[in-house]
């Protein structure tokens, strides 16, 4: 008895030293934060990319073959990390997106449609397991190429690839299932426009269910994002897969339009800003175009009093930060309930403090490099409009490579509905935090935007998730997690972030026709 | 000596409301024949915007009814036409100049149309929406919902049963809809609503117009409150027009090319049709304790 007591003195007397070790380490009230000292200062760990071959040119993919542009034009793709060069692409014209677009035609009559639903599922299997065994190669280079971490390329990006292709692989020969009393059919020449945020993934989602549902693809990477796209292309020609099939042609945004035009197309599936997309809807009225779209997003997350704050801070960090904010359904609104607002700003400040910002082929790094100087500029542009309409700027402290682009982790407090940062998609690593009081304030104000892609909900209360998972008007909602995907789960948009889904069954209506 | 006829001017119908138009402007209705039937209020800009108002208010009550409710209510209208199936005969007839069995056999068809979307209400959520098996530990589903306020383009012919063909699929998930009644032959569409009105279908859920297609048609690519258009018109002319619409605020377009036969036919039946006008809505919830 005694000695326990004694123990316990002993141990309260430390406590009070240790008390006044800290309080003597405390800053000044108003810059308040956690003190990490070089706690978060890791090592490097660099991702050994020396063996990563990059020829110091990119031709046109064109029925089965790497062909040269028509115009001799070529421009270069950059790594954002360093601001390097790292090879030049090809630049396709009017010509060459023709003579993809009929390479995809005469695959599709010829070749595609006539073969046997099991032995297209075969070559998607096969496109699937080469991109698998080559994932890590693949991961270097678009964390190269696009800036994002390693971390996210080879956890994320790679095998959410390889994924699709599986899943929809599975789906070439059960097509009729997927269609209850129907019997589908394929649309022909699918014309896709992918962004360069997951340049891989993206090319991923569009091909693997164009193939499966039997039409034959003209692809369009995003100019700054052509590399791993070239890459897939080999990994294509390595498959067998019958050429003409899927066609890639580089180039900016006159080689889309032209594909967008281009009379032999007859699918076309975008993803990217609303701004185009709109003009892509405009150029397909009156044409016979099947036209999918999945476009931006001004995501709301909302954060009850009763969710586990701890949890949803890391949701929400998740949410906005992932991939350095370059994400179409991002978190980047943050509806907070006003009795926690102070607590979960103290703890979102804490916790960018702790993001490891830099060299995206670090393993360590959680934030890259922003894909390009035109991105930078415009989250730069955004973020300062948001501190002229009054909006108070926190940000990360940390120190920033001096090449290449980058931006830190950032949130804006004392934000109004009606500043560009709660309305205009950033696409960066930057938060827009608000609050609200009841329920229905959040979903009032979280449907407040002309788009309807995303959104999220922390709460521990199951009915308040369904009443709010029904009021919000997105089309994903993740409850008490945020920015999850799978192949077998749809995504895409409400009002102007777009129509058709990606991914799961859903999906496949976007290549089936069924009448 | 007969008694002299009381001949109406009919009226559009708006928010469960029989207005004249805002216009103060009527067109007369010919028969194919060319013989002058009535007049009707010549729907203008204003009176679109006016019912997208009305619809805009009333959806949220319709999609919020219960699936079986929504069921029953249009089983309900079904059976406000059977009751008033001659007075419908009577007008296809009139306007069309065609036989009173030939009419009677497109106001059964439209009656069975509405039946049959009727029992659609608390199914295609089964049939089209999922649980998604994801490969980590969430539970995940996708469930449709309605698009919102939906224009409805109505073709001449069969003036009737298109009509309920292509705006039923349209309301059973819970969207409001604007039809524009066809040009040719608006009189069968302006007594449907009469007939919607008395069954239990809540006003706004369906508003009918009736006017001049291509003067109207730039204000529905327009409206920016308009989610969705179904284009039944089978007016080529008409089509580029609407579907631009899409690039103003990336209202869905989707159109139904069918011949006037294949109206009758079980093509016309198509369950998909309600994918058309709906949004499929993927939830993520954690598995865990």
């Amino acid at each position: 008895m005694k000695t326990k007591l004694a123990t316990r003195k002993v141990a309260a007397n430390r406590a009070v030293v240790k008390a006044a070790a800290h309080t003597a380490a405390v800053v000044p009230l108003k810059s308040r934060a956690l003190n990490f000292g070089g706690k978060w200062d890791y090592a490097p760990a660099l991702e050994d990319f020396k063996h990563i071959q990059i020829a110091p040119r990119h031709e046109l993919f064109i029925n089965g073959q790497f062909l040269a542009p028509h115009s001799g034009q070529y421009f270069p793709s950059i790594n954002p990390a360093t601001e390097q060069t790292l090879t030049e692409i090809a630049a396709a014209d009017e010509t060459d997106v023709n003579n993809a677009v009929q390479a995809a035609r005469n695959a599709y009559e010829n070749v595609w449609s006539k073969l046997p639903a099991r032995e297209r599922g075969k070559y998607l299997y096969r496109i699937a397991r080469i991109i698998q065994e080559k994932s890590r190669e693949l991961a270097v280079l678009e964390t190269m190429d696009g800036g994002k971490p390693i971390k996210e390329s080879r956890d994320f990006d790679l095998p959410m690839v390889a994924a699709h292709f599986f899943y929809y692989a599975g789906w070439a020969d059960k097509l009729q299932y997927a269609f209850p009393g129907k019997t589908p059919r394929p649309l022909g020449v699918a014309g896709q426009i992918i962004p360069w945020n997951f340049p891989l993934l993206m090319a991923a989602w569009k091909i693997a269910p164009a193939l499966a549902g039997g039409n034959t693809v003209v692809l369009k990477p995003a100019e700054t994002t052509s590399l791993t796209a070239l890459r897939l292309a080999q990994i294509l020609q390595e498959a067998e897969l019958p050429p003409g099939v899927v066609n890639i042609v580089t180039g900016a945004g006159a080689t889309g339009a032209a594909l967008v035009n281009h009379p032999g197309v007859d699918k076309l599936a975008f993803t990217g800003s609303t701004e185009v997309g709109k003009r892509i809807a405009g150029a397909c009225a009156g044409t016979k175009k099947k036209l999918t779209l999945e476009l931006g997003g001004k995501a709301a997350n909302i954060l009850f009093e009763d969710a586990p704050i701890d949890q949803a801070i890391e949701g929400i960090i998740n949410g906005i930060y992932f991939n350095q904010g370059h994400v179409c359904c991002a978190g980047s609104r943050l509806f907070v309930q006003e009795g926690i607002y102070k607590t979960v700003i103290k703890k979102l400040r804490d916790r960018i403090e702790t993001l490891r910002v830099g060299n995206p082929l670090d393993k360590n790094t959680d934030i890259g490099a922003i894909n390009s100087r035109a991105q930078l500029d415009k989250i730069r542009k955004l973020v300062q409009s948001g501190v002229d309409e009054g909006g108070e700027l926190v940000q990360s402290r940390c120190a920033l490579p001096s090449k290449g682009y980058w931006y830190a982790p950032s949130f804006l407090t004392n934000v109004t509905m009606s500043h560009r940062v709660a309305q205009e998609e950033i696409f960066g690593p930057v938060l827009s935090v608000m609050t609200f009081r009841t329920p229905e304030e959040a979903f009032e104000r979280a449907n407040n935007t002309p788009y309807g892609l995303s959104a999220g909900v922390w709460t521990d209360k199951g009915s308040k998730i369904f009443k709010l998972v029904n009021k919000l008007r997105a089309g994903v909602v993740w409850a008490n997690t945020y920015n999850k995907f799978d192949p077998t789960s749809p995504f895409g948009g409400y009002k102007e972030s777009g129509f058709g889904r990606e991914g799961g069954l859903q999906g496949l209506a976007a290549y089936c026709q069924v009448d | 000596m007969n008694a002299l006829n009381v001949k109406k001017t009919y009226k559009l119908y708006v928010g469960g409301k029989f207005i004249r138009s805002e216009s103060g402007k009527t067109l007369p209705a010919h028969a194919a024949n060319g013989e002058f039937l009535d007049n009707h209020a010549w729907a203008s800009r204003k009176d679109l915007r006016d019912a997208v108002a009305a619809a805009r208010a009333a959806q949220d009550g319709w999609a919020k009814s219960t699936a079986y409710l929504k069921g029953q209510i249009l089983y309900r209208a079904a059976e406000m036409m059977q009751g008033r199936a001659a007075e419908l005969v009577h007008e296809l007839s009139r306007s069309l100049n065609v036989s009173h069995e030939q009419s009677s056999r497109e106001v059964t068809a439209t009656i069975d149309r509405l039946v049959h979307f009727a029992g659609w209400t608390d199914k295609y959520q089964q049939v089209f929406g999922s649980v998604n098996p994801v490969a980590t530990s969430h539970f995940n589903f996708t469930t449709p919902e309605p698009t919102g306020v939906v224009v409805v383009v109505a073709p001449d012919e069969p003036a009737l049963l298109a009509l309920i063909g292509a705006v039923v699929p349209v309301i059973v998930s819970g969207n409001s809809a604007i039809v524009l009644a066809s040009e040719k032959h608006p009189l069968p569409a302006l007594t449907l609503g009469e007939i919607l009105a008395t069954s239990d279908l809540p006003g706004g859920v369906v508003n009918i117009l009736a006017g001049r297609r291509a003067e109207l048609a730039p204000h529905l690519a327009n409206h920016l409150d308009i989610n969705a258009i179904v284009d039944a018109s089978g007016d080529h002319a008409l089509t580029a027009q609407l579907q631009s619409g899409t690039a103003v605020n990336l209202k869905r377009y989707a159109q139904r090319a069918l011949t006037s036969d294949e109206w009758f036919t079980a093509r016309a039946e198509n369950p998909y049709w309600i994918l058309d006008t709906v949004e499929m809505k993927t939830a993520w919830h954690p598995i865990g304790v």
